[in-house]
């Protein structure tokens, strides 16, 4: 499987390690948003069968982490988008 | 004051060089090296004060020579610049005194083993070690891949010439990686 970075172009999935799904960036307030909100972003995950947002990270590259979306039925990657850039869009500071 | 010998990273008092057929291969004791990262949101400063010390950011998967200084891309905002060690030992006092707190820098010098690669085709070598499609890349062209299990910097500097840096720790496996292929191909 090629992954298509966006900033070094075409690079074996060999390089990569996968982390799991893209939600994982969205972590509520452990503090505010109460116990099941919490519960369900650390045990809870969806097992789509198609389009999946996942986090890659491009270890043996530029150390960079990737939001993947990948149809797990195809295996076709449609988007690669920087983490960064995806979080950031989220209102995120870092 | 204790007086120090300074040894390689192969254990010897003198740099090795290897010559395989072909392929000779080099080991590099005189080059410093340290890790250039711009802090957030300061970039800007970086680029400008690195243009007045002449140390160049080159693009991303990018090598590019220097005066003194020459400087590989390793990520987004980061690099590894190299330098003479006879002249810049203190490589990253001066890197720190050329760009003030815009950017975080560490040595690297002594975290690496330095091979100069050189053959009339290295692509032969380098296919059977790595993923990197040697032949088809430009000369300039650095990048990070996986050589005999080891993290290592791959820098190309034209089709006969390359420079490898791989973990120092690892040194004597990634030699024996080199010369393995070597004598496979030649």
């Amino acid at each position: 499987m090629i992954i298509y970075h966006p900033i070094l172009g075409p690079r074996d999935a060999q390089e990569f390690v996968y982390l799991g799904d893209a939600g994982l960036i969205d972590r509520p307030d452990g503090m505010t948003a109460g116990v099941k909100a919490f519960h369900d972003y650390l045990y809870n995950r969806d097992n789509p069968a198609g389009e999946h947002r996942e986090l890659w990270y491009h270890e043996q590259g530029d150390r960079s982490w990737l939001v993947v979306t990948r149809d797990t039925v195809t295996h076709e990657i449609t988007k690669v988008e920087l983490a960064r850039d995806v979080a950031r869009a989220r209102g995120r500071a870092k | 004051m204790a007086s120090l010998i300074a040894m390689t990273a192969l254990g010897a008092r003198e740099p090795a060089i290897i010559t395989r057929g072909p392929l000779t291969i080099t080991e590099r004791f005189d080059v410093a090296l340290a890790s250039v990262a711009a802090r957030k949101g300061r970039m800007a400063d970086v680029a400008k004060a690195a243009e007045k010390a002449g140390i160049p950011l080159p693009g991303p998967a990018a090598h590019q020579q220097g005066t003194a200084y020459s400087a590989f891309w390793t990520a987004s905002e980061m690099w590894f610049v190299e330098a003479p060690f006879a002249t810049h030992e203190l490589i990253a006092d001066l890197l720190k005194s050329a760009l003030g707190d815009a950017a975080s820098i560490t040595e690297q010098t002594d975290a690496w083993v330095v091979f100069d690669l050189a053959a009339s085709d290295l692509a032969r070598v380098l296919e059977r070690l790595c993923s990197v499609d040697f032949s088809s890349v430009p000369a300039g062209y650095a990048t990070r891949t996986v050589l005999e299990h080891l993290g290592v910097y791959l820098i190309k500097h034209g089709p006969g010439a390359a420079r490898v840096y791989g973990p120092r720790s690892s040194a004597e496996s990634l030699l024996h990686a080199l010369e393995t292929a070597a004598r496979s191909v030649f």
